[in-house]
């Protein structure tokens, strides 16, 4: 009974969450439509949303496919085999989170201008987006105790088919989540696309709303992404399957043996050694180069570094403090009300900061004029459209940690306030602290929605190095593209530590 | 019991006291009480050269907010009497006659307008304009020879060229353009140019890209307005290196002058202090900062001679237009018409 009680105030919040996850739709979805179903009929049945759609779809089944299978490949190289500077490789795969897509976009366009179209488009998102799939799936070889591929072993597997029995299903929910992570993000990349001369619905979108700000045509865009975005999440539902991680037995978890890779060590390293240079040292070498061709810093760094490093922080904690309630839910109370929760929390991230934060504009200067152009309202478009990083984050702590342990607790006599305090926030405290830093990574990097709610006089580093990298100034955009890396790397180094050093 | 979390605990505590600190840095960006708030669409240096000698001259405090013409415009709309905006600059006039047909915009002071060389200010005097720029076709002189450039900028329609020009619809200065030729040529015409743009020109992010794409030789010509090529060429000249500009002339729709514009909104809480600004950017002073940013766009005020670079405004024959006819809403329902958007 107790159980249920407590519940219910969760399952408010996480209610109380979605609808304000939500609440871009009610502006996009009936803007779409006020100008009657005909004439949005007319508007989208045209050749040019075809292009779109096929644009958008091909940059979709290139990317996802690529980075989950080089992004799975490259955790298990490095987790589960005697690869060289195994540790090493470890840090440098997740680098490129520290270094903005459209930062290494730019930076590929001075070293290659011939590249671009979809080739260009798909090779430098699925470069940047790797680590979301990188990540989850080392992290659950780390964490998967070793038992089962033992038993299968034992039964005769060969250590190949054991991992592909064993360990594959389990790492589903990785893999999916990393997948469902990139597909959500290509729908709402701008920058990348825009460098890269790739016109999907995002940069479309964009387009329709610089000519026309919050008109119909952009909000039938908006409606079409939305659509894409609810397919991305039922494929999602369908592949994460439902097995359980978190292990409960006597003994101590293990570490997994790592396997020789004999005469495949050199591919092996050099597989590492391209996914790395590509993703990171490429465009990192390439800011470092245009650095040293810029003469002197603008004072506005200072204050622009000072304004992103503040968004950031508000946002991570925003989002974080939002994706809780469901993500809790879903992991204690699994119902069919949850999962509606939590996969509501999804659908606006799939928009383009522009929609977003046009949306905002439009409900705060009509109903809550006190929020318009705050730091408040920029904080609440963070928490929409970057939950999801949140949840999955959490979501992942929460499945590795057993709820066993905290009926455990409540059954020796702890109460409620006990149990939280000193067994649920010690058990989830690294994937709330995970949540944070993605989140707050994200913000770093944001352009649009950041562009329409900050305050006047506000401007991010992303803003800024747009803005000069728009025209064309290499010299004058390198300040702030490095101080983008440089606000991200700590986060990424303390992702690291949080997710995958020993345990 | 986990040690390692202790770390964790730790910065939770100092979180605050970082965000108060954060807070505190974003406070001072906040609009200031008293501070004319200038919505800027224009090149935000020309903007802030602008506010600093206004603020010299006058003492008083301006704050500006960065945008783009077409949104920034349709956010003055949206905002309506609720408007922070006292005062608003674009590149393009049409994004002022969107603000203009919303009943947005004060009317502004006779003076002010008599202070601009003839027939450049709009019809209806609800806004000035405070800077010009000339389309024209840049091309690459290592490609084509000046012969094979095109006598109007009609003809880069036709199949001829196909896949050997660059243009960057998607911006409110080409748009500002097409609606230039709309009111010129009429429906019709403007409509198949556009269908031979969608079909046969390569396109570009804005600007700078499509004179970048001519110079490296991915295309032999491209449609872009003059300030940038002469800013280029005062630099570095990297962007801009084996490339010359054509200027159509003759009236023709390719050698249309679009106003940069200035308007006061009907909204402002401060009204007087909105219209001197308007009132210096159009004198002698304010159009001397403008000249002097090397902005290199064309001075509109009476008497204020542009850099000695560029060929005189008047010896470039543009169409004859009034900018309050210019519709941004037609040219972008065309563009979607043909599939450009």
């Amino acid at each position: 009974m107790s159980a249920s009680s407590r519940a219910e105030p969760v399952a408010l919040l996480a209610a109380a969450v979605a609808a304000l996850a939500v609440v871009p739709l009610l502006v996009v979805v009936p803007s779409a439509l006020s100008e009657g179903v005909g004439a949005a009929a007319e508007f989208l049945f045209r050749p040019r949303l075809g292009q779109l759609l096929g644009n958008t779809g091909a940059l979709v089944a290139v990317t996802v496919p690529a980075t989950l299978v080089l992004g799975t490949l490259a955790a298990w190289i490095v987790e589960r085999t005697r690869v060289p500077w195994a540790s090493a490789w470890r840090t440098l795969l997740l680098m490129p989170l520290a270094v903005p897509a459209f930062v290494s976009a730019y930076a590929w366009t001075d070293l290659a201008p011939w590249l671009d179209g979809l080739a260009g488009a798909a090779l430098v998102t699925t470069l940047a987006y790797l680590p979301f799939v990188f990540l989850p799936v080392a992290a659950m070889l780390r964490s998967l105790d070793p038992g089962d591929e033992e038993i299968a072993r034992s039964l005769g597997l060969s250590p190949a088919m054991a991992m592909v029995r064993t360990v594959l299903p389990r790492l589903r929910p990785a893999i999916a989540g990393g997948g469902l992570l990139v597909a959500l993000h290509l729908l709402a990349e701008y920058g990348v696309l825009e460098l890269m001369r790739f016109q999907t619905f995002t940069t479309a979108i964009m387009q329709q709303y610089a000519v026309g700000f919050s008109d119909v045509a952009g909000s039938l865009l908006a409606s079409v992404l939305l659509a894409l975005c609810l397919l991305a999440l039922l494929l999602d539902i369908a592949l994460r399957g439902r097995h359980r991680v978190a292990r409960v037995g006597s003994g101590v978890q293990r570490r997994a043996e790592r396997m020789g890779l004999g005469a495949w060590t050199a591919p092996a390293l050099a597989l590492l050694a391209v996914l790395v240079g590509l993703s990171v040292v490429l465009p990192v070498a390439t800011v470092v180069r245009w650095l040293a061709a810029a003469d002197g810093f603008e004072g506005e760094l200072l204050a622009d570094t000072a304004s992103t490093l503040g968004l950031a922080l508000l946002g991570a904690l925003a989002a974080t403090a939002a994706a809780l309630p469901a993500a809790w839910l879903l992991e204690r109370r699994r119902s069919k009300r949850a999962h509606l929760l939590e996969r509501a929390t999804f659908l606006a991230s799939a928009f383009p900061g522009v929609v977003v934060g046009l949306a905002l504009v439009t409900l705060s200067v009509r109903w809550v004029s006190p929020l318009y152009q705050t730091v408040a309202l920029a904080v609440i478009a963070y928490a929409i459209l970057f939950l999801p990083r949140a949840m999955v984050s959490l979501r992942a702590g929460l499945a590795a940690s057993p709820p066993e342990l905290t009926e455990a607790a409540r059954s020796l006599g702890a109460g409620g306030t006990a149990t939280l305090v000193r067994v649920t926030l010690p058990l989830m405290a690294p994937s709330v602290l995970t949540g944070l830093v993605l989140v707050a990574l994200a913000v770093v990097t944001e352009l649009t929605a950041t562009l329409l709610l900050a305050p006047t006089g506000v401007s991010t580093l992303a803003i800024s190095f747009w803005r000069e990298a728009s025209a064309l100034d290499y010299a004058g955009a390198a300040p702030y593209a490095a101080g983008m890396i440089g606000l991200s790397l700590p986060l990424t180094l303390l992702l690291r530590r949080q997710i995958l050093e020993e345990r | 019991m986990p040690r390692r979390h202790h770390p964790l605990l730790a910065s939770l505590v100092a979180l605050p006291l970082l965000l108060g600190g954060c807070a505190a840095a974003t406070d001072e960006d906040a609009p200031r009480a008293g501070a004319l708030q200038i919505y800027s669409a224009q090149h935000i240096d020309i903007t802030e050269a602008l506010a600093e000698a206004f603020t010299a001259e006058t003492g008083i405090d301006t704050q500006i907010r960065d945008g783009q013409d077409s949104s920034m415009g349709h956010m003055i709309v949206e905002e309506g009497d609720a408007s922070p905006a006292d005062v608003f600059l674009t590149e393009n006039s049409p994004a002022m006659t969107t603000v203009e047909r919303a009943g947005g915009l004060a009317e502004v002071d006779p003076e002010t307008l008599a202070t601009v060389r003839d027939g450049l200010a709009p019809s209806s005097g609800l806004w000035a304009p405070i800077a010009a720029r000339s389309t024209v076709l840049i091309y690459n002189t290592a490609m084509i020879t000046e012969e094979e450039l095109p006598a109007s900028i009609m003809e880069l329609a036709e199949p001829a060229w196909d896949g050997r020009w660059g243009a960057a619809p998607g911006g409110a200065d080409f748009q500002a353009i097409v609606a230039g030729m709309l009111a010129e040529r009429g429906d019709a015409e403007t409509r198949a140019w556009l269908e031979g743009l969608a079909s046969g020109a390569e396109i570009y992010q804005n600007n700078i890209a499509t004179m970048e794409a001519v110079s490296s030789g991915e295309v032999p010509v491209g449609i872009m307005y003059h300030y940038y090529w002469y800013r280029d060429q005062a630099g570095d000249g990297r962007a801009s290196a084996d490339t010359a500009l054509r200027f159509f002339g003759g009236g023709d729709p390719g050698a249309f002058v679009s106003m940069s514009a200035g308007g006061v909104l009907a909204a402002s809480d401060m009204p007087d202090e909105a219209q001197r600004f308007l009132a210096f950017v159009t004198s002698e002073a304010g159009q001397q900062v403008l000249v002097d940013s090397g902005a290199m766009e064309y001075a509109v005020g009476e008497g204020v001679a542009s850099d000695p670079a560029l060929p005189s405004l008047e010896s470039l024959e543009a169409p004859v237009v009034d900018p309050s006819t210019l519709s941004s809403d037609a040219v972008l329902q065309l563009m979607t018409d043909v599939g450009i958007l």
